[in-house]
């Protein structure tokens, strides 16, 4: 018995040793954006002389966070918005009637899954219908790419919503409008959330898409003004600091709130026991 | 026909339509553009033959050293994400105290933007002032710092564990996830047996996780492919072209005008991601029937 424990002592302290390895380099952004620039400067663990809270201020304002922060909320909300319920819709039907046809679509867009964008021609395509240079068109394009993965895990949790439902339904005098958006859209709320989650924070995470198709400053996600605030402030790191502490704040705090959907959502399909 | 009324096709409209357009037409299209001169100095596109892929592929220039790299980044993330992730998997899964806890923080990474990750690898492996050589050198291992980013044998292996750092923690969870859908008694079974821990890990443990390793490798393969931020943020491709890959290539091929070359390539990854992609689909749909 003591030889277990004495391994079970040296197994919580590794695990909490590679935990620490993880956190290190999250701590040391949030002790030096409240730093001054000059204790900032050498990027140590050492904690602050005085608490420089004016820094985040200054970022703020400096790094126009507000524009950007609207910017990033409008366009990874709207796309997620846009995809979910065209994913549900499209997973809906998917599952229930599996024609040759559907099961077809179905596989078909499974395939996005794999497929990278080619930006040459997606560019070129992005003109032709008006949407480069616009929010619009980043907010479409981020739901397009979205789609696959919301089908696949949507699809998945459709099956689980019994089929009787849908006759009572149509019984009832229910149309199919009514009948997914009364009966079986509410019904799928928990996996909506994961999807919506998921979702939500790979459109906020997106860098490349923004990078390629939005030209103007006053049109760019919080990540891509970070990248240019580290391009303009690289000799201030704790003014760095606080923008990307800033950055990933809202991202950390949606994590925190819905670990158990992203959990869920991450492992979905993967074990199906 | 009733389930045609029930169940309409639009349903499926709005999401096809989306993912035809913007994903599947351009990826085609592309397919057709990789065979011409198409640039941003003047609007005439010609028909150039398989010129574009010549170039590629002849060597006599560095993409293949950016589809090398990509190979190996691919690789070596796969194998170290997944050896790692099991590892902790198996820590995790019994027997420790404050799991959730370890489990959250572990995770935390996998949701913070990789552009950030990098901006913040950016100073912890700066060679001065950076966390890590002020570790090594506190801890008396001076001789192992290192100019991580810039050094031409060290700049790549420092993205890949930029990489794993970030990537890790959730392949741990879906393996994790995995573990507890194995029954105890098998093991339990063994142990009574007399099979040994590792003996038990590997002739129980890792063949009932076979589904959940194949789905970490297949999403760890698919991102490898395709990565572009943590390159990108890191070294930008440098020193020279040491840390290069296709998609920071073909960035800069758009930064340069030169849409032709980088069509060819951005095709090339294309082409092999989708057929992946197909085998993929197609061992998904065999699993559903199990």
């Amino acid at each position: 018995m003591s030889r277990k424990s004495a391994w079970a002592v040296v197994k919580n302290a590794f695990v909490w040793c590679i935990s620490l390895v993880v956190v290190a380099p999250l701590v040391l952004i949030v002790i030096n954006s409240l730093k001054d620039a000059s204790q900032a400067s050498s990027m140590g663990m050492d904690l602050p002389k005085a608490l420089h809270f004016d820094n985040f201020s200054t970022v703020i304002e400096k790094g126009k966070l507000y524009n950007s922060l609207w910017n990033s909320v409008l366009y990874a909300g709207a796309s997620t918005i846009l995809c979910v319920v065209l994913a549900a819709m499209a997973a809906y039907v998917y599952s229930r009637r599996r024609s040759k046809w559907n099961k077809f679509s179905y596989m078909f867009i499974l395939l996005g899954l794999a497929m990278p964008l080619n930006y040459f021609t997606l560019m070129k395509t992005m003109q032709m219908l008006h949407l480069v240079n616009s929010q619009l068109g980043i907010i479409i394009l981020y739901a397009a790419v979205q789609i696959p993965f919301s089908v696949f895990i949507l699809y998945g949790f459709v099956g689980g919503v019994p089929k009787e439902l849908d006759e009572a339904g149509t019984i009832d005098g229910c149309g199919p409008n009514r009948l997914f958006f009364s009966i079986i859209f509410p019904l799928l709320k928990p996996s909506i959330v994961t999807v919506f989650i998921l979702a939500f924070l790979n459109s906020w995470n997106e860098f490349t898409m923004p990078l390629y198709f939005l030209n103007s400053a006053s049109q760019w996600p919080m990540t891509l003004s970070v990248y240019n605030f580290f391009g303009q402030f690289q000799m201030s790191w704790n003014l760095v600091s606080a923008d990307i502490v800033l950055t990933s704040l809202p991202v950390v705090v949606l994590y925190l709130i819905g670990q158990r959907f992203i959990i869920d959502g991450m492992t979905a399909g993967s074990v199906k026991g | 026909m009733r389930a045609n009324k029930i169940y309409p096709f639009y349903f499926s409209l709005g999401a096809m339509l989306l993912y035809v357009v913007l994903m599947v037409i351009p990826g085609v299209a592309g397919i057709l553009y990789s065979f011409t001169d198409w640039n941003s100095y003047s609007s005439a596109v010609h028909w150039i033959g398989a010129d574009n892929f010549k170039e590629i592929f002849s060597g006599d220039n560095m993409y293949l050293g950016f589809i090398k790299n990509t190979l190996i980044f691919t690789v070596a993330t796969i194998v170290l994400k997944t050896a790692i992730g099991f590892f902790l998997a198996l820590l995790l899964n019994r027997g420790l105290a404050l799991k959730n806890v370890h489990r959250a923080i572990l995770f935390l990474p996998a949701v913070v933007p990789m552009l950030i990750v990098g901006l913040i690898f950016k100073s912890v492996l700066h060679p001065d002032t950076g966390l890590l050589n002020e570790f090594l050198r506190t801890i008396g291992l001076e001789s192992l710092t290192r100019h991580w980013l810039t050094d031409l044998d060290w700049a790549f292996k420092s993205i890949i564990g930029v990489d794993v750092w970030k990537g890790a923690g959730y392949i741990m969870v879906i393996l994790l996830a995995g573990l507890q859908t194995i029954p105890k008694d098998y093991d339990e079974a063994a142990e009574i047996d007399g099979a040994g821990y590792w003996s038990r890990i590997w002739h129980i443990t890792v063949p009932l996780l076979v589904p959940a390793l194949m789905i970490t490798v297949i999403l760890n393969l698919l991102y490898g492919l395709k990565v572009f931020d943590a390159v990108y943020v890191l070294t930008n491709g440098g020193p020279g072209y040491a840390t290069e890959v296709m998609f920071t290539g073909v960035f800069k091929e758009f930064s340069m005008g030169r849409y032709g070359v980088g069509t060819a390539l951005s095709t090339t990854l294309f082409l092999f991601m989708t057929i992946v992609g197909y085998f993929v689909v197609r061992w998904m749909g065999k699993e559903e029937n199990h």
